[in-house]
C-alpha cells in the first residue's frame, strides 16, 4: 500500500455538504472499509468555485490557497478533493501561484491581511478521491477486498470537465500507462472494473454537460445531458457513474426536465463511482446516500443484488 | 437551435434512424458524411468568428485542423476537442472494418457524437461563455464593474 495516501487531508467542499452529500457520505464510507484515513481541513473554506471565480479569479486563487496552506500547518503533504470543481480550482491556484505573479501578490497581501500561512506552491499536492483509492488501493488491492460484485452491471463512466480541464493544471496527467489521461480518462473505469462491473466504452466521457449553466441557459444543459444519457444507453449502460457532485446533480436534474419539457424518457441510473464501489464492498446502499439520490436506482439494485 | 444548426440535426436523426441493414449497406459513406458534418459544424462556429474556415488537415484530418482553428484565442472551444477526436475515432472504426457485425451500431455512436457536436457549438453560438468558466478556467464576468467595497485590493 502507498504510504502517501494512506491518510491524506479531506477536503470535501460545499457541494458535498448540500446537493452532494450522498458523495460524501459514501467517499467517507469506502474509505473506512478499506482501511485509510481522512482527516477533515480544520476550518477550509469555500474554494472559489462559480461564484468568486466568476467574479475575481485572483480572490478565487487566494481561498483555494488558503485551504492548501491548512492542509501543511495541519502536517500534510497530500489533500484530497473528491468535487471536480474544488479538485479543479485548488489545483488552479496551485498553477497560478507558480506561474503568475500577479496572483502571488493578491496571495501574499490577502494571507498578511487574514494573519495565516502563506502558501507556496508545491508544499501539498492536491489528488482527486479517484487517485486516491487508485494509488492507495490499486485495482488488486480492491479486487481482494470486494464482497458483492459489480459483475454484469454495465456502467457508462463520466467524467466530466473539471477533472481533465485546462490541461496545463494537471501536469502529472498523460505521464504514460499508470497515469491519468485527459483524452480518455480511465481511472473510474480502472477501479469499477475491479469491482466486478462491465465498464462499456463510451464515447463521450468528458464532453460537456452545460455545467455552470444548468441553470441560466437550461435549455442548453438540459439537451446535452439528454444526449449523453441516450448515449449512454445506445452503449448498453444501466448506470452512469460519476465523480463529480455537479456533474451528478445536472445529470439528475436534466434527465427529469428532459422528459418533461422535450417528452423523452431515458431510464439509466445515476450514482457516484464511490456508492457503486461501497455496495460492491459490502456496504449498504443506505450507508453509501443512495436514498439521497434524486434518480432512484432501487429497482436495478434489487435486480442485482446489490445494496 | 440556430437555423444553422437545424438541417445538420435532422441528417443526424435520419442517420441514428435509418435500419440497420441500410447503414451497415453504406457503411464507408456514412463515416465519411459524419466527419463531413462534424466539418460543417465547425466551419459554422469559426466563420462566426469572421475566419474563413480553414482547408488544411492535422493527423491527416480537416475536422481537426478546424477544431484547432476555432479554439485559437478561445481556450473554451477545447471542451469539444475530445468529441472531435471521438468522431475521427468512430469513422475510422466503420472504415477499417466496413463488413464488422457492429457496423451499424459504430455508425449510430458516431451520430451520437457528431449531435453532441453540433448541440456545444449551437450552445456557443447562444451563449459565447459555454464552457468558459470550466474548460478554460475563466471567469465569466471578470471586467464588469465590481461593486464599492467588494474588490480584493
Amino acid at each position: 500500500m502507498s504510504a502517501p495516501y494512506q491518510k491524506v487531508a479531506y477536503y470535501p467542499g460545499c457541494a458535498l455538504e448540500g446537493t452532494g452529500h450522498a458523495y460524501d457520505r459514501s467517499t467517507r464510507a469506502v474509505g473506512k472499509a478499506l482501511g485509510l484515513e481522512l482527516v477533515d481541513l480544520e476550518h477550509w473554506n469555500c474554494c472559489g468555485a462559480m461564484e468568486v471565480k466568476n467574479v475575481d479569479p485572483k480572490l478565487q486563487t487566494y481561498l483555494s490557497a488558503r485551504n492548501l496552506s491548512i492542509a501543511k500547518d495541519m502536517g500534510f503533504e497530500t489533500v484530497m478533493a473528491p468535487c471536480n470543481g474544488c479538485y479543479h480550482n485548488l489545483k488552479k491556484a496551485e498553477y497560478d501561484l507558480a506561474h503568475d505573479p500577479a496572483s502571488v501578490e493578491v496571495n501574499r497581501r490577502l494571507t498578511a491581511k487574514a494573519g495565516h500561512t502563506e502558501y507556496q506552491p508545491g508544499e501539498v499536492t492536491t489528488i482527486h478521491a479517484l487517485d486516491w483509492i487508485k494509488q492507495a488501493i490499486g485495482e488488486e488491492g480492491l479486487k481482494a477486498r470486494i464482497r458483492n460484485s459489480l459483475a454484469g452491471l454495465k456502467v457508462a463512466n463520466y467524467y466530466g470537465c473539471m477533472y481533465t480541464r485546462p490541461r496545463h493544471i494537471f501536469p502529472e496527467k498523460d505521464k504514460g500507462p499508470n497515469s491519468e489521461s485527459t483524452l480518455k480518462p480511465h481511472f473510474m473505469d480502472d477501479l469499477l472494473t475491479a469491482a466486478g462491473a462491465e465498464c462499456v466504452e463510451y464515447p463521450l466521457k468528458t464532453a460537456c454537460c452545460g455545467g455552470a449553466h444548468s441553470l441560466s441557459d437550461a435549455d442548453t444543459s438540459t439537451r446535452l445531458v439528454l444526449n449523453l444519457l441516450t448515449t449512454a444507453e445506445a452503449c448498453g449502460a444501466e448506470v452512469i457513474a460519476t465523480e463529480c457532485p455537479t456533474c451528478h446533480t445536472g445529470l439528475e436534474m436534466h434527465q427529469v426536465r428532459a422528459e418533461k419539457v422535450l417528452g423523452q424518457k431515458t431510464r439509466v441510473k445515476i450514482l457516484y463511482f464511490t456508492q457503486l464501489l461501497g455496495m460492491a464492498l459490502g456496504l449498504s446502499a443506505r450507508k453509501v446516500g443512495v436514498q439521497e439520490n434524486f434518480s432512484d436506482p432501487s429497482d436495478l439494485l434489487r435486480a442485482r443484488r446489490l445494496g | 437551435m440556430t437555423d444553422a444548426m437545424v438541417s445538420i440535426e435532422d441528417r443526424i436523426a435520419a442517420i441514428l434512424a435509418a435500419p440497420t441493414e441500410a447503414l451497415a449497406a453504406r457503411a464507408c459513406a456514412h463515416a465519411d458524411e459524419l466527419l463531413l458534418l462534424g466539418e460543417t459544424i465547425l466551419e459554422h462556429w469559426v466563420a462566426s468568428r469572421g475566419l474563413v474556415p480553414t482547408g488544411t488537415e492535422v493527423e491527416g484530418f480537416r475536422l481537426l485542423a478546424l477544431h484547432r482553428q476555432g479554439a485559437q484565442g478561445e481556450p473554451s472551444f477545447n471542451a469539444c476537442r475530445e468529441t472531435c477526436r471521438e468522431l475521427v475515432y468512430h469513422s475510422n472504426l466503420v472504415r477499417g472494418e466496413p463488413s464488422h457485425p457492429a457496423v451499424a451500431r459504430r455508425i449510430r455512436l458516431g451520430a451520437m457524437v457528431a449531435r453532441h457536436l453540433s448541440l456545444f457549438v449551437d450552445g456557443k453560438l447562444q451563449q459565447a461563455g459555454l464552457g468558459e468558466f470550466c474548460c478554460a478556467a475563466r471567469p465569466l464576468r471578470a471586467g464588469e464593474p465590481v461593486a464599492a467595497g467588494a474588490a480584493h485590493v
